[in-house]
């Protein structure tokens, strides 16, 4: 531990530089994350908006439905199922359709069938489950038509391949470059050192005598860079959210994942690098 | 103390570099090894320090049978025996008295009684008043002597030396020739590698010359009455 700290006091340029160096491309690769976890975000928003409606026969007794309600929110994909019933039907009409108001007051019967709004559990919110559940929907004798926004559910879920297929590529490429960067800087380090490495050696140093101050020390690295990515991110966040759009950041778990990714690097990398040197003499 | 037996060392990429090199150092002894560069004294060193394995033959150290050592023990080894070369390899971010307590450390030496033991090796070369000079600050033989503390401080049975006075001038060679001999004269075993003939010829100590990686001459073998007194050959 004396001799990673004292490292850092020896050549305090070089560790500030690898430190800036690891910071850096692991806050590139935080941005990207930021961008990710948004996009997520609106998606899940879109995907609530999914919902099938059955409308229902008129004159079914509204205890066939209501006991049909339970059932459906006993399928598995369902989180909730809501019976409107006419009079609600035609209420909520007169609210949100403030257009035909006047047009609404003056029926003199309810033109509008009851129906049962059924939302789906967010893993289900796609085309699969959808139609699934319709065609259930479909099957039952008083129910008259089912309809959701077919085009819409599709559309979205090739737009949430696409954004999962992306996410995943353009994340590798960024985490293999924050890897690269990374364990080059670390080797730097330990190319800097290899000198005294080889005099360890010759003097009767122990692999692990010689490797622990290394590891500490790109640790310590990884983690110090971790942690002013992590600042960085949120300074970024921050301007982001100020002047262009509402977002959010990071949960906890996700922030310590980065500099735990940071940190782990670090070790790695300065294991590999000193295991090359620990070969020769 | 030391002993090779049958040695052969044939490098990947450059040809045979030992041949048939038998040979036995005792306990205290001190002996050269002598030879035009290339014919294989540092190799010989590096096979007794477990830097290289030999190709085939054996190679006993202080009790190790080096041939056969764990990479794990290889430490152990290195510990009973000091190395000094022709460059010094002094850590030049370090002071003098730094670069000789760190070759304690390494060992895990208990850190209270690193400092007395440090000086005790510095005044034995005779630098105890450059303790706290950086290498840069010292002249090349004063920087051997350094190395040479190094080297003591962990009291090895054998110091190993590779042309310790080649980057030397006359006076310090001089000088470090004989802090090499008094620690001898305490009980150290010392094997030089060196192809400085004069040297060689004003001390009466064993001389193995090799030859393109085969041993030549041995004075404890071709010439024992010499061992035993006057010059040898």
């Amino acid at each position: 531990m004396r001799e990673a700290l004292l490292a850092f006091r020896r050549a305090p340029l070089l560790s500030a530089l690898s430190v800036t160096t690891i910071a850096f491309s692991l806050f590139v690769l935080g941005l990207f994350g930021l961008v990710a976890v948004n996009l997520r975000q609106a998606l899940r928003g879109v995907a609530e908006r999914v919902e099938i409606v059955a409308y229902v026969l008129p004159g079914t007794p509204i205890e066939t439905v209501t006991l049909a309600e339970q059932d459906i929110e006993a399928f598995p994909e369902v989180a909730s199922a809501e019976l409107v019933t006419e009079d609600s039907a035609l209420a909520r009409a007169r609210h949100e359709l403030v257009e035909f108001r006047d047009l609404l007051r003056e029926l003199e019967r309810n033109p509008l069938p009851a129906s049962i709004e059924v939302k789906l559990k967010p893993g289900y919110q796609n085309a699969q489950h959808v139609n699934a559940v319709a065609d259930r929907l479909r099957g039952l004798t008083f129910v008259d038509d089912v309809r959701f926004g077919r085009d819409w559910v599709e559309k979205l879920d090739r737009l949430r391949r696409l954004a999962a297929a992306v996410g995943l590529v353009v994340g590798a490429a960024f985490a293999i470059v924050a890897v690269i960067i990374i364990g080059t800087t670390i080797r730097m380090a330990v190319l800097q050192r290899s000198r005294e490495i080889a005099i360890m050696r010759l003097v009767g140093a122990t692999n692990g005598f010689v490797r622990r101050p290394f590891l500490l020390q790109g640790a310590l690295k990884g983690l110090l860079g971790g942690v002013v990515a992590i600042g960085l991110s949120y300074a970024a966040y921050t301007m982001i959210n100020r002047y262009l759009i509402a977002s959010s950041f990071f949960t906890a778990a996700q922030a310590l994942g980065i500099v735990l990714f940071g940190t782990v690097i670090g070790l790695v990398g300065s294991l590999l690098s000193v295991g090359r040197h620990l070969k020769r003499v | 103390m030391i002993k090779l037996t049958n040695v052969f060392k044939t490098y990947a990429k450059g040809g045979l570099a030992l041949k048939d090199v038998s040979f036995h150092i005792a306990k205290g002894e001190f002996a050269f090894l002598t030879g035009h560069s290339g014919a294989g004294k540092s190799t010989v060193l590096k096979l007794v320090y477990a830097d290289e394995q030999p190709t085939s033959g054996e190679v006993r150290v202080s009790g190790y049978l080096v041939t056969e050592l764990a990479p794990r023990d290889v430490p152990h080894l290195r510990r009973r025996l000091g190395i000094v070369f022709q460059d010094f390899r002094l850590l030049e971010d370090r002071t003098a008295e730094e670069n000789v307590a760190f070759a304690l450390e390494v060992t895990g030496a208990r850190r209270s009684t690193i400092p007395a033991r440090v000086m005790r090796v510095l005044t034995q070369v005779g630098l105890a008043a450059k303790a706290s000079a950086y290498p840069r600050e010292l002249s090349g033989g004063e920087q051997q002597r350094v190395a040479i503390a190094r080297a003591l401080v962990n009291e090895p049975q054998v110091l190993l030396a590779d042309e310790p006075t080649g980057n030397l001038d006359e006076r310090a060679t001089r000088g470090v020739f004989q802090l090499l001999r008094d620690i001898n004269a305490s009980g150290t075993a010392v094997v030089m590698a060196t192809h400085d003939l004069e040297m060689v010829r004003s001390a009466p100590y064993r001389v193995i010359e090799l030859q393109e990686g085969a041993v030549v001459y041995d004075s404890a073998v071709d010439e024992p009455a010499a061992e035993s007194g006057g010059q040898p050959a």
